[in-house]
């Protein structure tokens, strides 16, 4: 247990080294190497077998399905029948969504954290401040993922994307979907997608502004100003959250909804955002950054890190219990997919997702010296990272790709290429400014932070 | 030697700071301090005070583990096996169903099972008898040091001088 009696000096520059650089662009070299590879392999191998797998689902889907998902299952079968090369090319658009997903909610969980510690005032955050708030600057570049992955690929990826749904009469018409169009329509989507990048990401660029001229100049009038703007961004993001998370996961399974979705995401990315906060202050504190850091910070994460995992759990089970106990075709039916659906390739990943995200880092952080310790925290934190990006692999992946999913060489891939690239715009951003916030008027608090 | 079981030198101290301080360099001169009381919590004082790390903790953990099982065990027996009842169409062992009640009990055990422990470690609760009080200022705006003279190798003079020294506004004996 680290005593505040003696603190390190405040004044630090974090360094991105040209060795760190590269490190990252190999390890983006090796994800692009992945994914060239697990293209090759499903453009030519896999097609035969994703096609075979989904005539078998569409005959199940038939069997089992209501007559509300009849039309699932006509979808389905025209796709074993007539779109071969769709498959692996819906892959590729299907894993640019659940990186481009998952990696912007980590990012403005960094701004969702940075606001809620400004309108609690709470102290104790404020000398590793400047990690959470490097992750936004990374929105931009998911935004245009998911922008581009719509524009290319959401014909794939969409179900209510398809005109024919619309048509009354047409073979394809399905009332339900039909009378989600208010919502469900193109151009309110992309209009919505737009919305909630340019306010998460202006409202971060105003409170990293404010913070910045905060640490040249001095004096509480900026941090005055960011608890109102952190205040008004958590307004926000109450919406947001939600609704971002039907439009990016929800809307997949069009027919299908759950009053929990939004919690349920922002559950989700929370805890891995809080993961990706509290591995970065490890490793700089490895690197021999943040000595200003001491076991009652990281305990406090490790904490965190603790509560919200069995929050996500909570929120993960609470949807689970209502749908299983009620037992309503319409509901049980995204169950059913991830549990039998498609030869049962989802098992796996679903109950992988529970123990990563629930059991071992409950089991693990639970005792109160493994919150202080840097190997401890580091495994915690990346179970919690893989978990939910498995997470929202079975979140995404069922109802786009369907039979055609694997978890080879093309995930692990687009995974790594998104890894690095945010580890690159998180070292970029922290660069920029003195590690720690020098002149914000909680520091001292912070840096005598004792929890005993 | 005279009997110096029950009888205590009673240090009161003005502000946190000093009785912190005093704490470490009262025990470097080798005096035992039994317990300091304070009208609210001291940061680092546990440290200084060299109070063995509680262990309540591994007892929550035990208790919860015990009523984890306890739950599982009585539903599965009684719903699943004993006499086996379908509800709303469900297996009788269905375990997600269990899951809200093993979490209830789970927590009733964690949290009686450490309250009982609490009040069994320290001598609370009812049956109980003693309960010291050293100077009742110490819920109000004084800092009280206990020292029990019977656990002391060192005479009552020197601790008294020792206590003075290190800050004490005041050193009264209690005998109970």
């Amino acid at each position: 247990m680290a005593s505040a009696h003696s603190i390190p000096s405040i004044e630090e520059r974090f360094e991105f080294t040209s060795g760190a650089k590269r490190n990252l662009l190999i390890g983006g070299g090796v994800g692009l190497a992945l994914v060239a590879l697990g293209a090759y392999l499903a453009a030519t191998g896999g097609g035969h077998e994703a096609a075979a797998h989904g005539a078998e689902h569409a005959a199940n889907a038939i069997g089992h399905a209501t007559a509300e998902h009849a039309a699932s299952g006509h979808e389905a079968a025209a796709a074993a029948e007539g779109h071969h090369a769709k498959s692996w090319v819906a892959r590729i658009w299907a894993n640019l969504w659940v990186n481009g997903v998952y990696f912007a909610g980590i990012s403005v969980i960094g701004m969702f954290f940075i606001s809620y510690n400004y309108l609690a005032q709470a102290g104790w955050s404020a000398v590793f401040k400047r990690v959470p708030e490097a992750l936004p600057a990374f929105l931009p570049f998911t935004g245009i993922v998911l922008l581009v992955t719509f524009f290319f690929g959401g014909h794939d990826l969409f179900h209510w994307t398809h005109e024919g749904l619309y048509e009354v009469g047409g073979s394809e018409y399905d009332k339900i979907i039909a009378g989600k169009r208010g919502y469900l329509n193109t151009p309110f989507f992309v209009g919505r997608l737009v919305l909630y990048f340019a306010l998460w990401y202006g409202l971060w660029r105003v409170i990293r502004n404010l913070s910045l001229q905060e640490d040249e100049i001095g004096g509480t009038e900026f941090y005055e100003k960011s608890i109102r703007f952190g205040t008004a961004f958590l307004v926000v993001f109450g919406v947001t959250s939600s609704t971002s998370a039907w439009d990016f996961i929800m809307s997949i399974d069009t027919h299908w909804f759950s009053t929990m979705f939004g919690w349920y995401t922002l559950a989700s990315w929370h805890v891995a955002g809080l993961a990706v906060i509290t591995l970065t202050v490890v490793m700089l504190r490895e690197r021999g950054y943040l000595r200003a850091v001491n076991a009652s910070h990281l305990r406090d994460l490790g904490k965190f890190i603790f509560a919200f995992s069995i929050f996500w759990t909570y929120v993960w089970f609470a949807q689970f219990l209502l749908i299983y106990y009620a037992n309503l075709p319409e509901e049980t039916i995204y169950y059913l997919e991830r549990f039998r659906g498609y030869g049962g390739f989802y098992k796996a990943p679903f109950f992988i997702t529970l123990f990563l995200n629930f059991f071992f880092p409950f089991l693990v952080l639970m005792t109160r010296d493994s919150k202080f310790t840097h190997s401890i925290l580091k495994v915690a934190c990346w179970s919690v990272i893989i978990g939910h990006y498995m997470d929202f692999y079975t979140n995404i992946m069922p109802g786009t790709v369907g039979a055609g999913a694997e978890l080879g060489a093309l995930e692990w891939g687009f995974f790594l290429i998104f890894l690095c690239a945010f580890a690159y715009s998180i070292a970029s951003q922290l660069e920029k400014a003195n590690l720690i916030p020098r002149n914000h008027p909680m520091l001292e608090e912070s840096l005598h932070h004792d929890i005993a | 030697m005279a009997d110096l079981s029950g009888k205590y030198l009673v240090g009161v101290y003005d502000d946190d700071d000093t009785v912190l301080h005093a704490v470490p360099r009262l025990r470097k001169a080798g005096v035992k301090i039994k317990e300091v009381y304070s009208p609210f919590p001291i940061h680092g004082l546990d440290e200084a005070l060299g109070h063995p790390r509680t262990r309540i903790g591994i007892a929550a953990f035990m208790f919860g583990v015990t009523g984890c099982i306890t739950a599982l065990t009585l539903m599965i027996w009684t719903m699943g096996i004993d006499w086996p009842m379908i509800i709303g169409g469900k297996d009788p062992i269905s375990i997600p169903n269990y899951i809200p009640i093993t979490f209830e009990l789970t927590v009733l055990f964690t949290a009686f099972g450490m309250v009982i422990t609490f009040f069994i470690s320290n001598g609370l609760g009812p049956g109980t008898h003693f309960h010291p009080r050293f100077d009742v200022r110490s819920t109000d705006n004084k800092f009280v040091m206990a020292i029990d003279l019977g656990r002391n190798s060192m005479s009552e003079e020197e601790i008294s001088r020792a206590l003075k020294d290190s800050g004490a506004e005041e050193v009264n004996i209690k005998q109970f």
